[in-house]
């Protein structure tokens, strides 16, 4: 079978659907923050594709490298907010963490 | 050959459009050196983040009236965007002369080094945010900021609500910015480029169905939606402002709503407007969307739901986010219309709220430095405790609400003339309504100010005539330009030049 731009298509917005939906229903903030990245690297799988397929310049490689670099940051920034919420809530649930409600 | 010196030359020219924000990479450096070197001083830092916002905004002065695309048509020079980097500039000048007063800040904590660090690292990003031309540029320059910010939110760490206002504030930017570029990634797949200027070249071709691109621009507005708490994307808000120290939450809401309109109105102008069609008074997009209505609906909702929710707050910092996510609202509605008209009101609003409002959160600084309160029921008898604090603060929520003679007044004026004007009375009379609905919150807090009294009734407050001359500096303009306004609407008139494509 030829695999072809369609199929990168249809795996990335699968991705794309996964990471939201683990972000919606997830309570744990780090499976939530796992969610964000499927979101991200669904993103990176369509650069890529559409740079090859679409006979697109270098352009889509390049974003797809700048998006890893700013997925880390994103992820060391978050996971270093997130050990600071479990020295003041001894959990990490994101529902649970509702101080500032009222 | 002369491929590569025409990039060399480009490169030589846009460095000198670049100064600005060479000036700030350079003052994040120095704050992190001075911090190092003078370890007994508390501001030192600050205070070279002073001098380096100063030179800044001496190189940003020379930029008046440019138009230049650099770096490749990477990042674009024009009015529009000098106008909103004095915003952010100005804005955060103020900020860092705040933070010297602030008590919140200060406890347990020697120095302040990487607090000016970072806010200059979110300057920096809001200045590339302002003039990026490229989608990639776009989501750099957010992350930029937001990273910068996530960590300034939660800057009193060993205060609960702080770090709960970073953690949301990290999960809601995260997830927003991911949608986004999922957007841009569509975007790029459907004209093959990441320019604006490109793909608004590729779209008025007509090659671009009217859907996907529709669906692209809709998850990438909702990136920026976020970051101007428009409503569907505005549980983060709240939470955020009252969690986080009171510098940052004034600095949240006037400067980054700022670079968030300011990528918003450039996207729409620079990326979907048919640039052979009349540019001037009204922007035809391409394609059979009609994004007012879109732009509409989130700015209805956005006004609405603010000012009904502030009504029930009783928190200052709280009523302050909801209060600010209302003018969002009414800086939307200008938008909506979609035009240069709309664009100037936008810019004329901005400037005013941005006294303000930075007014308001200092003394709310003030006061929960003395009270280490912020609970609306707890200003009572202030106006009687401090006057000048009580009168200023009347000024500033008058203002808020937009009534004469303050400088709140002038910008609501000119965003309901730039809706009328385009067509939309039906939109301008749900203004109004909300503006009424916003008087009953705010006017609640002057009315615990003067008319309500507790134990502490005769306890007079002081503070240091530096801290006052402060409040005086914001408040003193804020009835200036309600009466004076004319430069501030010439510049905004000047400046409403966006770059396009010709």
């Amino acid at each position: 079978m030829h695999i072809g731009l369609v199929h990168y298509l249809v795996v990335s917005a699968l991705l794309f659907s996964m990471g939201l939906f683990a972000i919606i229903s997830r309570k744990h903030a780090i499976l939530v923050l796992m969610g964000i990245e499927l979101v991200l690297n669904a993103a990176n799988i369509n650069f890529i594709a559409f740079a090859k397929y679409g006979g697109m310049n270098i352009e889509g490689h390049v974003a797809a490298i700048f998006v890893i670099i700013l997925a880390a940051t994103e992820a060391a920034i978050a996971l270093a907010i997130i050990l600071n919420i479990y020295q003041h809530f001894r959990h990490v649930n994101v529902d649970e963490v509702d101080d500032l409600k009222e | 050959m002369t491929d590569l010196s025409t990039y060399t030359t480009d490169l030589i020219k846009s460095f000198e459009f670049f100064k600005p924000e060479t000036t700030l990479t350079a003052t994040i450096i120095l704050t992190i050196i001075f911090d190092l070197i003078f370890k007994k001083s508390k501001h030192i830092s600050g205070y070279v983040a002073i001098i380096g916002i100063v030179i800044a905004g001496i190189f940003l002065h020379q930029q008046t009236g440019v138009e230049y695309k650099a770096f490749a048509n990477l990042l674009v020079i024009d009015d529009f965007g000098v106008f909103m980097k004095y915003i952010i500039l100005l804005s955060s000048l103020i900020i860092i002369i705040f933070t010297f007063y602030s008590k919140e800040l200060h406890p347990g904590k020697p120095r302040l080094g990487e607090y000016f660090t970072l806010m200059m690292g979110m300057t920096l990003g809001m200045f590339l945010l302002v003039g990026s031309a490229n989608l990639i540029m776009i989501y750099l320059s957010i992350e930029i900021m937001s990273i910068s910010s996530y960590v300034l939110a939660g800057y009193t760490k060993e205060i609960k609500r702080a770090s709960e206002a970073s953690l949301k504030y990290v999960i809601f930017g995260a997830a927003s910015t991911g949608i986004m570029l999922y957007g841009i990634s569509i975007l790029f797949g459907l004209t093959g480029s990441l320019n604006l200027f490109n793909i608004n070249q590729y779209i008025a071709s007509g090659n671009v169905d009217d859907m996907p691109l529709f669906v692209s621009s809709l998850m990438i507005v909702a990136g920026f939606g976020y970051k101007i708490s428009a409503v569907p994307f505005h549980f983060w808000t709240p939470d955020v402002y009252e969690g986080a120290p009171v510098t940052i939450t004034a600095y949240l809401s006037v400067a980054s709503k700022a670079a968030g309109f300011a990528v918003l109105l450039r996207f729409f102008k620079t990326g979907l407007v048919d640039p052979s069609s009349g540019t001037l008074e009204t922007w035809n997009l391409i394609g059979n969307i009609d994004w007012r209505y879109v732009l509409i609906v989130i700015s209805i909702l956005t006004m609405t739901l603010g000012n009904l929710v502030a009504v029930w707050q009783n928190n200052m910092k709280r009523l302050l986010a909801y209060s600010s996510i209302a003018h969002a609202g009414y800086m939307l509605m200008a938008v909506a219309v979609l035009n240069d008209n709309g664009a100037t009101a936008v810019l004329i609003y901005f400037f005013f709220y941005m006294l303000m409002n930075l007014g308001a959160f200092f003394i709310v600084q003030l006061i929960a430095n003395k009270l280490d309160t912020e609970d609306i029921d707890d200003y009572a008898g202030l106006g009687f405790r401090s006057p000048v604090l009580g009168v200023c603060l009347t000024i500033f929520l008058i203002s808020l609400t937009g009534l004469p003679p303050t400088a709140g007044f002038i910008g609501k004026l000119y965003v309901f003339t730039s809706v009328i004007n385009a067509g939309f009375v039906w939109l301008a009379v749900i203004g109004v309504v909300n503006s009424v609905i916003s008087l009953y919150y705010y006017i609640k807090v002057v009315r615990n100010m003067y008319l309500r009294q507790n134990e502490h009734f005769q306890s007079k407050l002081t503070y240091s005539p530096t801290e006052i001359l402060i409040v005086l500096m914001l408040a003193i303009p804020t009835l200036f330009f309600g009466v004076y306004f004319t430069p501030i609407v010439e510049w905004a008139n000047l400046s409403v030049n966006i770059l396009v494509n010709k």
